[in-house]
């Protein structure tokens, strides 16, 4: 290996590693305001990617169809128990089964007309499709079971995967997809080719985190799921409404899934089951930070960027196997330095 | 912590205790009518077995091999508490054992000198159960300190790693696999039709239930019925759970490989799909569709599963106008449905209503509570046995049990106990006491092995416990009970005291699963049923733990803590909750077993209670001691009349908090 090569691994690994840390950020911050360990993240990039591909081709993607489905029985759901007096927050629920969708409808509508083969609205559109999907799969699957242990819901986690990779399957075929990329520049520096679409994908990740982090620290929003994440009844008693945090945190990581999606349908083939492997590496980051700490975890992410990306070049069949192997070290040492037996929940 | 309010369980209905499915241990349900049906049924299935086609035959067959996978599942997800997802994969190595070893030209060439062609696929059963032993117990011991839901992300990871594995190396066939295995021979007679290797899998599925249930039956499967939500409290009772976690996990793999080494040669051919992790997820689909608190319902998740993936293998590619592996899709929705349904999936619901259906008279849980009669009027003094031996009060009073000096505990700024020094003889009951907040359960845990303390020392038997765990605090003979009482609410008042009789047995896992600890179970359980006469609580042994009041709760942490022949007893607020008379017994109890030269550290806010029977009391206040003495100096000590009832504050007091 040469410098070079080194050089074009590094790159890559790095570019990945942005989006698996972006993923990262977002399993983070599901598990710790809703104990959810959330392995359906993953689909939700894959079905980010192919729903762009779908747009692109002229066809309105099918995720579209399951927003609408699930939809509808979540705004049923939540008239019939607004209707037996429970205390339900419509507004909400209006924006997610009605407002997204709606909109997301419209502007697919008019795209052609008005954008034709519009990148950018294209993207808009897809964002607007998958977002909506977090809460709604939230309200349907895991609201539920809020009060079971972090054990049950990740038998829902499990569960909603194979629902949504099995769908995905029906959605767009086994055949895989690429989208064109957004930028098509091609920079040299130093002797090394840097493409536009790293540097939009660095860059995006960069101005996401940065906008995580000022929404978390600044906005009274972010503050109100930071107090659910570090505790939970306390921050119900402080009246913060714990579907709300919910509502937000599988939100975010929806969009988050959504614009990975995005990112990295024109660096690589996405089929409909590829989301799933891409998840797990952010997941494996997501553990390298005790699947609590943003800053360990987004390192994490590049650490697994970068080792995926020099396996590949030393021994690519086992590329896989080395990223997931990874995590038993990482497990040993988190091990090692958490002296104290604790309950579960 | 959302589980809180049901762990402390005030008077909970036991119909009411519904903690979600997977919390659920215990065989409930299973009574002797289920067991008749389910002989019946297996009596009927061996003797329709000629008659079967062949088609149904290996379908039964698989149903075998994947319940025996289910069964282990059932061990450690609905009983321990724990999950994987990568049991599939431990079939694979099962299978890929076996496939390697009689297939392969270098482990023939190797072995043919020494062994026989027909006993090569008893070499590969030996090496895939070695194989999976070595990685599951690696696997375990990587997540045991971590909580519970890294070993099933482990175990994502490792089925994953498993199937690239496979798929990737040359010398296991790669993506196409291993052909030619040869046929099992069995006493010299060939297993080479599904219908003969059926019946052995069938046979091997009824050897691992009856195994599970005597495991589950006994010392070491009281134990990991604790692991599930209580193991602060399995450890107090000297349980190491670690190893416990481990122990589990370990036996579920090998079932797994087990029934992967029967796949190979029921199959005679192996390649890596079926060792996906969609496997390993399906073979958890049994066991929580099935029931993963109970044996059975890895029969029943199994078979339905089996059935529904076959079926659905027809029609679901027709329906949707493709192919694919679309169950996935149902199979989701299926697990959706009954997570939220039937948290305890479907084997509880099915045994009752097929019990109800045959008309027995099962009671139910209420009238099974109204049983124990009388329970509201507590059996009243006779109730506390007189001590069977002399009381050895004098040898051992002055013997120095527990001494703990300058013990300091830091919470980040907050210090919690400031430099605690206090003795505990044989003999003496010596009580702790302050406000709330003022460190009595920080210090209670501390010198309990809960927590370590940030400096100074803590000494058992004359022994420094500094950094070592609650279990050895138990192994020393110390006995405790919980502020918060920590009993198996599902399961019975004398199993839950038996399990504090844990450390006084021997027998393994391997004597339990064989049912050969037999004569000791039963020592252990004469043990708990001679505590609970001695706390008057015998009407209530076979009740469910759950369904006493906190106050009958408590007395039986107590018993729990005596069925370990403990020397020192460390009892966190016993009187809370306790009506007058029951009180009043209590406190006779106690006297009884200071009489036996126990030595008893009790926290208790009811003064009353302290000032007649202890016989030193030690104040705290803002984590420091501010008076120790008997109970009469203590209740004229200007500081304990502040800090109480709350007189001008002294400058010094404010400076210690």
């Amino acid at each position: 290996m040469d410098l070079q090569i080194a050089l074009f691994l590094g790159q890559d690994g790095l570019v990945n590693g942005a989006v698996y840390g972006l993923l990262a950020l977002a399993l983070v911050l599901v598990f710790s305001v809703t104990r959810v360990i959330f392995i359906p993240q993953g689909e939700l990039v894959a079905l980010g990617a192919l729903s762009l591909a779908m747009l692109q081709s002229g066809k309105i993607p099918a995720t579209y169809w399951l927003l609408v489905a699930l939809a509808a029985p979540a705004l049923a759901l939540e008239i019939w128990r607004w209707q037996r007096g429970q205390l339900v927050d419509l507004r909400s629920t209006l924006v997610w089964t009605v407002l997204f969708p709606s909109a997301a409808g419209l502007l697919m509508l008019v795209q052609p007309r008005l954008w034709p083969g519009s990148l950018g609205v294209q993207s808009l559109v897809t964002v607007l499709m998958v977002t909506p999907l977090g809460p709604l799969l939230y309200r349907l699957a895991y609201r539920p079971l809020a009060d079971a242990t972090i054990l049950v819901l990740l038998i829902v986690s499990v569960a909603l995967h194979g629902i949504l990779v099995g769908l995905g399957l029906w959605f767009f075929g086994a055949e895989g997809w690429r989208t064109p990329p957004f930028s098509e520049a091609r920079f040299d520096w130093a002797g090394v080719s840097v493409s536009g679409q790293s540097l939009v994908v660095v860059a995006t990740v960069v101005m996401l985190v940065l906008l995580m982090f000022l929404f978390f620290e600044r906005s009274i929003i972010g503050k109100a799921l930071r107090a659910t994440a570090m505790n939970r009844v306390g921050a119900r008693l402080m009246g913060i409404p714990t579907g709300l945090a919910g509502d937000l945190s599988f939100a975010l990581a929806a969009l988050i899934g959504a614009i990975s999606g995005l990112l990295i349908a024109p660096i690589t083939t996405v089929y409909y089951d590829t989301g799933f492997l891409i998840g797990l590496k952010g997941f494996v980051a997501a553990i390298i930070g005790g699947l609590a700490s943003y800053p360990v975890a987004l390192l994490g992410a590049l650490v697994v960027g970068l080792l995926e990306a020099f396996s590949s070049f030393w021994a690519s069949a086992f590329k896989e196997v080395i990223v997931f192997t990874l995590i038993v070290p990482v497990l040993l040492w988190r091990s090692l330095n958490s002296p104290v037996i604790e309950d579960e929940e | 912590m959302t589980r809180e309010p049901l762990e402390r369980g005030i008077s909970v209905d036991p119909g009411t205790v519904a903690e979600a499915g997977l919390l659920r241990s215990g065989t409930g349900a299973s009574g002797r009518g289920v067991r008749a049906t389910v002989i019946i049924g297996v009596t009927g299935l061996a003797l329709a077995w000629p008659f079967l086609s062949d088609f149904t035959v290996s379908l039964f067959a698989t149903i075998a091999l994947y319940a025996i996978v289910t069964a282990g599942l059932v061990l450690m997800t609905g009983v321990a508490g724990m999950t994987s997802f990568g049991q599939a994969a431990f079939v694979g190595l099962g299978s890929y054992a076996t496939a390697w070893v009689c297939t392969s030209p270098v482990a023939t060439a190797a072995l043919g000198a020494w062994v026989a062609p027909g006993l090569l696929p008893w070499i590969g059963l030996l090496l895939g159960a070695g194989l999976t032993f070595a990685v599951s117990w690696g696997l375990g011991a990587v997540t045991l300190r971590l909580s519970g839901h890294y070993l099933p992300l482990c175990t994502i990871a490792w089925g994953l790693s498993l199937y690239f594995l496979f798929g990737n190396l040359a010398f296991l066939g790669g993506h196409t696999g291993i052909t030619g295995l040869p046929a099992l021979t069995l006493f010299g007679f060939s297993m080479a039709s599904p219908r003969a290797l059926g019946v052995l899998a069938w046979v091997v599925l009824l050897i691992v239930l009856w195994g599970l249930s005597n495991l589950l039956d006994s010392r070491e499967g009281r134990a990991v019925r604790a692991l599930k939500s209580s193991r602060i409290m399995a450890e107090s009772m000297g349980i190491d759970t670690a190893r416990s976690r481990i122990k589990a996990f370990v036996l579920a793999g090998l079932l797994a490989a087990i029934s992967g080494w029967l796949y190979a040669h029921l199959q005679r051919f192996v390649n890596p799909t079926p060792f996906n992790l969609n496997i390993g997820i399906e073979y958890l689909f049994m066991a929580v569709v099935g029931g993963a608190g109970h044996l059975w319902g890895a029969v029943l998740g199994a078979t339905l599963i089996t059935l529904l993936k076959q079926r659905l293998q027809d029609w679901l590619p027709q329906l949707l106008g493709a192919s694919g592996n679309f169950e996935v899709i149902a199979f989701g929705l299926l697990m959706l449905f009954v997570l939220q349904r039937f948290p305890e999936g479907l084997w509880p619901s099915l045994a009752s209503r097929w019990h109800r259906w045959l008309g027995a008279p099962r009671l139910s849980p209420r009238e099974a509570m109204s049983k124990p009669a009388d329970a509201d009027t507590h059996p009243q003094p006779r109730g506390f046995m007189a001590p069977a031996g002399i009381s050895i009060a004098e040898t051992r009073s002055q013997a120095q049990l527990l001494k703990a000096s300058q013990v300091t505990r830091r919470f980040g700024g907050l210090l919690a106990n400031d430099s605690v020094s206090i003795t505990v003889c044989a003999g003496e009951v010596h009580a702790l006491i302050g406000p709330n907040g003022a460190g009595k359960s920080t210090f209670f845990n501390l010198i309990s092995g809960v927590d370590q303390p940030s400096s100074g020392e803590v000494q058992l038997m004359g022994q420094s416990m500094t950094g070592r765990p609650a279990r050895d605090f138990a192994r020393l003979g110390l006995g405790r009970t919980f502020q918060h009482v920590r009993l198996l609410n599902q399961r019975t008042v004398l199993e839950n005291v038996a399990m504090g009789a844990y450390r006084t047995g021997q027998a393994g896992w391997l004597k339990s699963i064989l049912r050969l600890d037999r004569r000791e179970e039963a020592e252990l359980l004469a043990e708990a049923q001679r505590q609970l006469e001695r706390c008057a609580l015998t009407a209530y042994a076979g009740a469910s733990a759950g369904a006493l009041s906190l106050g009958q709760q408590r007395i039986v942490e107590i018993a729990r803590a005596l069925a370990g022949k403990p020397r020192l007893l460390l009892l966190d607020e016993p009187a809370a909750g306790l009506r007058h008379l029951e009180k009043q017994t209590l406190a006779r109890l106690l006297g009884q077993l200071r009489a036996e030269g126990l030595g008893i550290l009790v926290v208790e806010h009811d003064m009353d209670f302290v000032m007649n029977l202890a016989d030193r009391i030690t104040v705290l206040n803002f984590g420091s001691v501010i008076a120790s003495g008997t109970p009469a100096e203590v209740q004229t000590s200007p500081a304990v009349l502040d800090a109480y009832l709350g007189g001008v504050i002294e400058p010094e007091v404010i400076e210690r908090s």
